[in-house]
């Protein structure tokens, strides 16, 4: 029996050696599948604002911040030699903030259905639990600051909680919760996380905000103190290229490579693309009855203007009005149109106040003109204070009704209409930010990353994916989120590919793309209020 | 006592994926060993399963094969364009089987068998990259069958066979979606459970002796196709993790649910040569009918019985082949020992790799032993370890929610090694 143990305990032996453990012939998670290049990844520090942060639906919130394009980045990172990526979490997905307990910042928004079923944004309702007194201790890679603009970035005290309640408001409450102390600047805390690799992005707010205002803040070219800009004012082109120069140098002497992230336009998002400018159904009759109603207008009242000089031939013509039975053009205040007001008042038109009122700067809109997503609850409904005010003159109730339907009988203002000289301020501003971008990018050897290449082949035809197409177009093209100016998670995955393209192309890296298709799209819910 | 309970339960767990599809091809120790040969081999009760008709050839009046194997066996996944990877973390997996045959005289024989020819249990990590087609699977089946088998031709021919009762069981688990999550991005999932689904079929055999000396022998067996069919009430899914939301695609959970999953047909047909005491060879070729498995689908009903969700799942699986070989050498009176080799063909065709059965072609390779204590009492043990190539392979049938086809791609790697261990008692 002796002599056949060997026949036995060979195999028996093999089995022993025999691996459980199947494996690659070349693995991607083990050696060197994928390279770094010439970067170094170990130490990847996202500096910018919301979109940075991963806001989304109009908030902050965990899953949001977890779908961040620099943490989406990181894990891709880590296939070469990237590190551990730590983020400011907020407190829930609920999105919002408190300050010592009051609300200060509102729910994030879901997909919700009415009583009919039809879906739409609506608020979560659940009390926010991330109170900005709380502050978390860093440092943190991703220091994305919601709301920043590009000189708050070099701002001492952005963080400091007294400035959130200060009138008017200096300091960020998303900053507030995560600064290494009251005084530093994002910029400082930055450079502090001791980066060896960096992105930038920043300098969306500085048009945004007057954009998503419908241009109610102030183009300040020209202006160099931005510690007088409004909230909602378009910044010097200037400043802009002094505070981003200060950065990218304060980024560039932590001996750090990056990525510097340009501005895409902002007027090809879901928040201005979704409310047509035609957006006013009318049926035959009433098209009828208001044509009846403007004929005078037209006809006699405009070319009269237009006579006496007081108005262009153009402006004349810009300023008729004109309806047909479907799809009209929304009625609005244009303030860089002559206020017509107090002239037609007098001889040899003789039109009572409140129709001189409803004259003074009215205009239909036309195709080049875009509605902001925030007028779609407004228009074609009648705003109850108007028919007060009227029936309080003395006007017919239902005469007052017919004559108070915002944009159409009454004017949308101008805070609903992001018109098309408010459009040129804001790229005529773009443009000269993106060009002090590319310019430091190529100056100090950084990627350059064309998110506005990007964003405009969302919003023309789309990305295709595995699994569909990527598009702009507002809930149902998944690329953003319901606030219409942030990405979705899916969004979020195709910046975090546009990027690691850049890198890969300036460092000779092959950090492999996400999968945008594993990421999701806009979240639905009915836990609203 | 309660050790003894505990392995008995640990026997009992499942069986794991070990052939083409979910056919776990280990069906006796004696067999294995000799590259899982047998429809022409009389040596034990192990012939209830492979051949039915050689029982009455047995020697002893009574026969008795029992025993178990251990299945260590993983996969992993990979994407080279997406940086992803996987690896399995499946329990080890525990087929068994008792076989027993009663001479009743000359030319006649009773048996029963009892054996888990079909199973799979595979474990991901929740939520990898494919989890929208499988987080886990545990799929077992027990075939209980009572046989008869009767020399017809005496020194000759003899057949045998007899009904299968089939007991299935499954347990799947996976995610709707590539996206779909709660609103704290808790992945929306599905869990169906049904056990203990009994079902019907039968197996029959042949058996010739080509020659006078008793040398050569030629055997067939046929395994007829048992669909496990659910019907409602006996599962639940049970859906968990959706978002609140009259536009969710079902709400959170339990629900009936139905499915049919075919445990397919199998021809054999093999050959033995024993030109002496000492060597014995085996060929034997296996033919399954895979090609039943079209479609898994299923359908999720409301408690008014209509369809409330459907998943519909092509596999297009195609009748696969497995070549056998084996020999056994007996230096000494109280020694078997046998080596031998397979391959298994897969029944999975091009872009349709599903993970939940990621199972390429399959080099096995077998080594065992027979050491007999005694007159009547033997221990058999066997080894196979089996060799799969890497393969670049895609499931291309999961859809979007708008129908869109989002091919799930990847390089997957399995590696499988079985030991076994059984007893034969013959009196």
């Amino acid at each position: 029996m002796k002599k056949y143990i060997k026949y036995i305990a060979i195999p028996a032996l093999a089995f022993g050696f025999l691996s459980c453990e199947p494996e690659f012939d070349e693995s991607v998670s083990e050696g060197d599948f994928f390279t770094n290049g010439e970067a170094d990844f170990s130490n990847y520090v996202a500096v910018g604002n919301s979109l940075t942060a991963g806001f989304a639906d109009g908030a902050l919130y965990i899953t949001g911040q977890e779908n961040s394009y620099p943490n989406i980045m990181a894990e891709q990172f880590a296939l070469a030699g990237g590190g551990e990526f730590t983020q400011p979490l907020v407190n829930d997905n609920t999105g919002g903030l408190l300050l010592g307990g009051i609300q200060i910042a509102a729910n994030r928004f879901v997909l919700a259905t009415d009583a009919d079923g039809n879906p739409g944004p609506a608020l979560l309702s659940g009390t926010p639990t991330t109170d900005i007194t709380n502050v978390v201790s860093g440092p943190f890679n991703n220091v994305g600051v919601p709301g920043a603009k590009s000189f708050h970035l070099v701002t001492p005290g952005y963080g400091n909680v007294a400035g959130v309640t200060a009138n008017p408001q200096t300091a960020n409450p998303y900053f507030v919760r995560f600064a290494s102390n009251p005084n530093a600047s994002v910029i400082e805390d930055a450079v502090a996380a001791n980066p060896t690799f960096f992105s930038l992005w920043i300098g969306n707010n500085d048009i945004l905000s007057f954009a998503t205002s419908g241009g109610a803040g102030v183009d300040q070219t020209g202006n160099l103190d931005p510690s007088t800009y409004g909230g909602n004012d378009i910044t010097d082109p200037n400043v802009f290229a002094s505070v981003y120069s200060q950065q990218v140098d304060a980024l560039v002497a932590t001996g750090a490579q990056g990525a510097l992230v340009n501005l895409p336009s902002v007027t090809s998002i879901p928040f201005f693309t979704t409310v047509p400018s035609q957006a006013i159904p009318l049926d035959a009759t009433t098209a009828a009855t208001l044509n009846a109603v403007f004929n005078a207008y037209n006809t006699q009242v405009l070319p009269g203007l237009a006579q006496f000089g007081v108005i262009t031939a153009a402006e004349a013509t810009a300023r008729q009005l004109s309806f047909v039975e479907g799809a009209n053009f929304i009625t609005i205040q244009d303030e860089d149109l002559t206020d017509i007001s107090t002239i037609v008042q007098g001889p040899p038109f003789n039109l009572d106040p409140v129709t001189a009122g409803l004259l003074s700067q009215l205009r239909q809109t036309t195709s080049s003109d875009l509605i902001p997503l925030t007028s779609a609850g407004v228009l074609g409904t009648v705003d109850q204070d108007s028919v007060a005010f009227l029936i309080s003159l003395g006007v017919d109730p239902e005469q007052a009704a017919l004559q108070s339907i915002n944009g159409v009988t009454l004017p949308l203002g101008d805070q609903f209409v992001l018109t098309s000289d408010e459009q040129a301020l804001i790229t005529t501003a773009q443009s000269q930010y993106n060009a002090t971008i590319s310019a430091l990018a190529s100056a100090n050897g950084l990627a350059l990353v064309d998110a506005s290449s990007a964003l405009a082949e969302l919003a023309n035809g789309g990305v295709a994916f595995n699994g569909g197409v990527l598009t702009s177009d507002f809930v149902t093209g998944g690329a953003f989120s319901l606030d219409g100016v942030h990405p979705s998670p899916r969004g979020y995955a195709l910046t975090a590919n546009v990027i690691i393209e850049a890198i890969n192309d300036t460092y000779g890296s092959t950090i492999p793309l996400v999968d945008i298709g594993n990421f999701a799209t806009v979240t639905i819910s009915d836990g609203v209020n | 006592m309660k050790k003894v309970l505990s392995v008995f339960v640990l026997l009992l767990l499942s069986a794991v994926v070990y052939a083409g599809g979910y056919r776990v091809s280990l069906q006796g120790n004696r067999s294995l060993a000799m590259g899982h040969t047998g429809v022409a081999v009389v040596n034990s009760a192990e012939l209830a399963f492979f051949n039915p008709a050689g029982l009455v050839h047995l020697e002893n009046k009574l026969n008795i094969s029992v025993g178990g194997f251990g299945v260590f066996s993983d996969v992993a996944y990979q994407n080279t364009e997406f940086g992803t990877s996987t690896e399995t973390d499946s329990p080890v997996g525990t087929p068994i089987y008792l076989y027993a045959s009663y001479k009743l005289s000359e030319k006649f024989a009773l048996g029963l068998a009892v054996y888990t020819p079909y199973g799979s249990t595979v474990e991901y990590p929740t939520d990898w990259a494919g989890s929208h087609l499988v987080n886990s699977i545990e799929l077992s089946s027990v075939y209980v069958q009572p046989l008869f088998s009767w020399e017809v031709v005496e020194g000759r021919f003899s057949i045998g066979g007899g009904p299968i009762l089939a007991i299935g069981s499954v347990n799947f688990n996976r995610n709707l979606s590539r996206s779909l999550t709660d609103i704290d991005g808790n992945r929306s999932n599905v869990t169906i459970d049904a056990s203990n689904i009994p079902e019907f079929g039968f197996s029959v055999g042949a058996l010739l002796n080509i020659d006078n000396e008793d040398k050569w022998k030629l055997g067939f067996n046929y395994r007829s196709l048992i669909d496990v069919n659910v019907e409602p009430g006996d599962g639940v899914a049970t859906f968990a993790n959706l978002p609140e939301s009259a536009l969710a695609p079902i709400d959170n959970g339990d629900f009936d649910f139905t499915a049919s999953l075919p445990l397919p047909a199998e021809w054999t047909v093999g050959l033995s040569y024993q030109p002496n005491d000492k060597w014995l060879f085996a060929f034997d070729f296996n033919y399954a009918e895979w090609s039943a498995y079209e479609s898994l689908d299923l359908d999720f009903l409301d408690s008014d019985g209509s369809v409330a969700l459907e998943s519909l799942n092509p596999r297009n699986y195609k009748n696969a082949s497995t070549f056998r070989f084996g020999t056994q050498y007996s230096p000494i009176e109280k020694l078997d020992l046998r080596v031998g080799y397979y391959f298994d063909e897969s029944p999975v065709q091009d872009g349709f790799f599903a993970p939940e059965t990621p199972r390429n072609d399959s080099n096995g390779f077998t080594a065992g032993f027979t050491y007999n204590i005694n007159e009547k009492l033997a221990v058999d043990a066997s080894f196979l370890y089996l060799n799969f190539k890497e393969v670049d392979a895609s499931y291309d049938f999961f859809l979007e929610a708008d129908g869109t086809p989002a091919p799930f791609e990847g390089t997957y790697k399995s590696s499988a090694v079985v030991a076994g261990l059984g007893l034969s008692y013959k009196l």
